[in-house]
């Protein structure tokens, strides 16, 4: 049937837009935005797609999706078929459907983007993405992967975030013993305490953990490796034969600026921390608090900023003003992200920055003073880097300030583990395989790359499980 | 898991507990804290001062005053219950070594994490003064303990209804000025205190530790909500400390974060009495 389109005929099938919780509603409410395409919209979606020989959107997906494949597949009508040919290359569909930068992956180099001028107008490879995993759950199909016979090999993953439950499931394939450790009281990582409800539910990463389970790996919460038990402990008297580190990049920047331990000031890593891992959203049943903010100040251009920003606004404040130093085009965060901040009603202060925090006599945050900024030359990252205005100062007046601009990784493991090579940000150094300095230690995810995407570290999370498999069975 | 092994009421609101944490008792050392969790659903995380630990029975023992929510609920705990979460050690240990002769300040349930601490510098062989203060004769925890361990013991109420009644300032000062000094002076109370203990040591020079209890999320450095000024750079106490040397704190700005969510804590409470 998709066969009989000609190209023309497919760019002329609309963008299918995709349903989504009214801007006003959603303000009051937790629950998803974006609701997913039904199957009408996704055939129509799909049979947007070109087929194009070289396929360009694969050299765009970090793990080399045959994106051709499963966006032909839909169309076809086949959801079995595409969800089995996304599970080749990607573990997490549901949820990298949801949060992958694909305006900068996969959909960039869209032929169909560009032959409508517009990337925002290219194969909308993410939905699709999400639409046949939701489709695959909703109607129960989830298989549990076969395991293979048990080798008696026992490998530790340190962290249950992207990378963790990527290597956890592809070395348990290979009939390895796994333990998971995590360090909070629910595994997840980033996706559970930091990506909030609204844009990723926390039931789709659950599914992940419980099929994990299923096959058999055993999941160690309330455990800091480190702490709890060293690395050298793992290794010379638990017996495990490998481990993997998939700490991630948990440990927030500040701006160093007057007024930044003031009450009222908020590492994004611990408002959203407190509204999401311990629900203090749910302010009848969760016993964590959470300020009652009336005007919020969230600082950076990321993802994180609009997490925090968008929470602020569920949790009641009247105004959430994000302050970022460059202009839009500069901000490193999803286009749908700030799109959907902007509807929510968030006001965008851009080539502004903070100068310093201002105190009441209690020593809470009343004011935030700023600098307004111009784009001078190119810096290093390529893009023109932002000169303050002199005697531009200005305030605005704020009761909390949400700090997002940044993570570096935790110091905790590199402290605890004599020899483990780490670079001068802190990140462990891993050859092409994955492997630490150490032997037996691989590492992958933001703790290698520095804070990155859930793609990329599911990306190093398999590329250190193929190592791990392949040492053990060489030892076999 | 985390089953409560002892539970001891030590006043109106102090309780002791004893809890089943295996490898927390054997990789814990003085100084370091756990974070438990009544109930991991909606509960919240606090972080408690390990008190003490028994590597071979593989428990860790815990004092607390039931003043907040959780510490409301975890008081209700009995005998052969169960905590939901309890994570740990974590902190850096004390550091520990000779320094001839040392004075150790507990105010209040402060005494309870200065135990460990007091400890193990008499075992490293130091001489030890202890200073134990508290506002009542009621409130006085674990006098049997310090007079233990203790070259000397000095024990003040704010009443005089036991010991001395005088601040624990007092006696602090008059040990410093002692000939020789006393090589280091740890201090851990209430945040006031170790504020005024650091002021009554600085003329004298002595050297002084604090442990920082403040707010917290995961205590593995994460959050950053315990952060605290100490000189003009900015620690988390839970990967920094808790110990910091008393003399650089900020204290009222330490203070002031510690009031951050007075308000909720107070609508809370009203709901846990309408309940009753």
């Amino acid at each position: 049937m998709s066969a009989a389109l000609s190209p023309k005929e497919r760019l002329a099938i609309p963008p299918q837009p995709m349903p989504e919780q009214d801007p006003f509603a959603r303000r009051a409410n937790m629950e998803e935005v974006a609701l997913g395409y039904t199957p009408e919209q996704a055939r129509l979606e799909a049979e947007r797609c070109l087929q194009c020989r070289n396929a360009p959107c694969i050299a765009g997906c970090p793990v080399a999706i045959d994106i051709p494949g499963f966006v032909g597949a839909i169309a076809d009508g086949d959801n079995q078929r595409a969800i089995g040919i996304i599970k080749q290359s990607s573990l997490l569909p549901a949820v990298c459907g949801r949060v992958c930068p694909q305006e900068t992956q996969c959909q960039a180099p869209c032929t169909v983007g560009k032959a409508l001028k517009s990337t925002g107008k290219a194969v909308a490879i993410g939905r699709l993405e999400r639409y046949v995993a939701d489709w695959e759950r909703e109607n129960g199909l989830v298989d549990t992967p076969a395991v293979k016979p048990a080798t008696g090999k026992r490998v530790g993953i340190v962290g249950t975030g992207p990378a963790g439950l990527t290597v956890a499931a592809d070395v348990r394939r290979e009939g390895h013993e796994v333990v998971l450790f995590e360090a909070f009281h629910k595994p997840g990582g980033v996706m559970v305490y930091g990506i909030p409800e609204f844009r990723l539910p926390k039931r789709i990463v659950q599914q992940e953990i419980d099929a994990l389970l299923a096959m058999g790996c055993r999941l160690e919460t309330n455990f800091v490796i480190g702490r709890t038990r060293k690395i050298t402990d793992l290794l010379e008297k638990d017996g495990f034969h490998a481990l993997f580190i998939g700490t991630g990049a948990g440990l927030p920047r500040f701006m160093n600026i007057e007024g930044e331990n003031l009450v009222g000031v908020y590492s994004a890593n611990e408002y959203l921390t407190r509204s999401n891992l311990m629900r203090a959203y749910d302010r009848d049943r969760a016993a964590t608090p959470i300020f009652e903010s009336e005007k919020v100040a969230v600082l950076g251009g990321g993802n994180v900023a609009m997490d925090a920003a968008r929470t602020a606004v569920r949790l009641g404040a009247r105004e959430v003003h994000l302050i970022y130093r460059r202009t839009e085009v500069e901000m490193p965060a999803r286009v749908e992200e700030v799109h959907h901040a902007k509807e929510e009603g968030i006001a965008f202060h851009l080539l502004q920055n903070p100068k310093r925090i201002l105190a009441d006599e209690r020593g809470w945050v009343c004011g935030i003073e700023c600098l307004k900024y111009e784009l001078g030359e190119p810096d290093a990252s390529g893009r023109r880097r932002p000169v303050a205005i002199p005697g531009s100062e200005f305030e605005i007046e704020v009761d909390t300030v949400i700090v997002a601009i940044g993570n570096d990784s935790n110091p905790l493991i590199r402290q605890t583990t004599p020899g483990l090579e780490t670079n001068r940000w802190g990140n462990i150094v891993v050859d092409e395989a994955g492997k630490s300095s150490l032997d037996r230690i691989y590492a992958g995810g933001d703790i290698v790359l520095g804070a990155a995407t859930v793609i990329l570290a599911m990306g190093e999370g398999r590329r250190a499980a193929r190592s791990i498999n392949a040492m053990l069975a060489a030892e076999a | 898991m985390n089953r409560i092994l002892f539970r001891e009421q030590l006043s109106d609101t102090v309780f002791l507990m004893r809890l089943e944490a295996p490898l927390i008792a054997q990789e814990r050392r003085a100084g370091q804290f756990i974070i438990l969790q009544v109930d991991h659903h909606f509960g919240e995380r606090i972080p408690l001062t390990i008190a003490d630990a028994d590597p071979v029975e593989g428990s860790i023992t815990i004092v607390f005053q039931a003043v907040g929510r959780t510490t409301r609920q975890l008081a209700l705990l009995g005998e052969g219950d169960h905590v939901e979460a309890l994570v740990g050690p974590l902190g850096s240990p004390t550091h520990i070594e000779y320094f001839g002769s040392v004075v150790c300040v507990g105010g209040g349930i402060g005494v309870a994490p200065l135990h460990p601490i007091a400890q193990a510098l008499k075992a490293a062989g130091n001489h030890l003064t202890i200073i134990m203060g508290a506002r009542g004769r009621e409130l006085l925890i674990l006098e049997r303990q310090m007079a233990a361990i203790a070259d000397e013991l000095v024990v003040c109420t704010d009443d005089g209804s036991a010991g001395r009644k005088a601040l624990v300032t007092e006696p602090l000062k008059e040990v410093c000025a002692r000939e020789p000094k006393p090589g280091l002076a740890v201090a851990i109370g209430p945040p006031l205190m170790m504020k005024f203990c650091a002021e009554a040591t600085r003329p004298f020079g002595v050297p002084t530790v604090v442990s920082l209890n403040t707010i917290m999320v995961d205590g593995t450095g994460m959050c950053g909500g315990c952060r605290v000024t100490v000189g003009n750079e900015t620690k988390f106490v839970c990967v920094d400390g808790p110990e910091f040397d008393g003399h650089r704190v900020d204290f009222d700005n330490m203070i002031s974060r510690l009031s951050a969510y007075r308000r909720q804590e107070a609508a809370h409470s009203c709901k846990l009495e309408e309940a009753r």
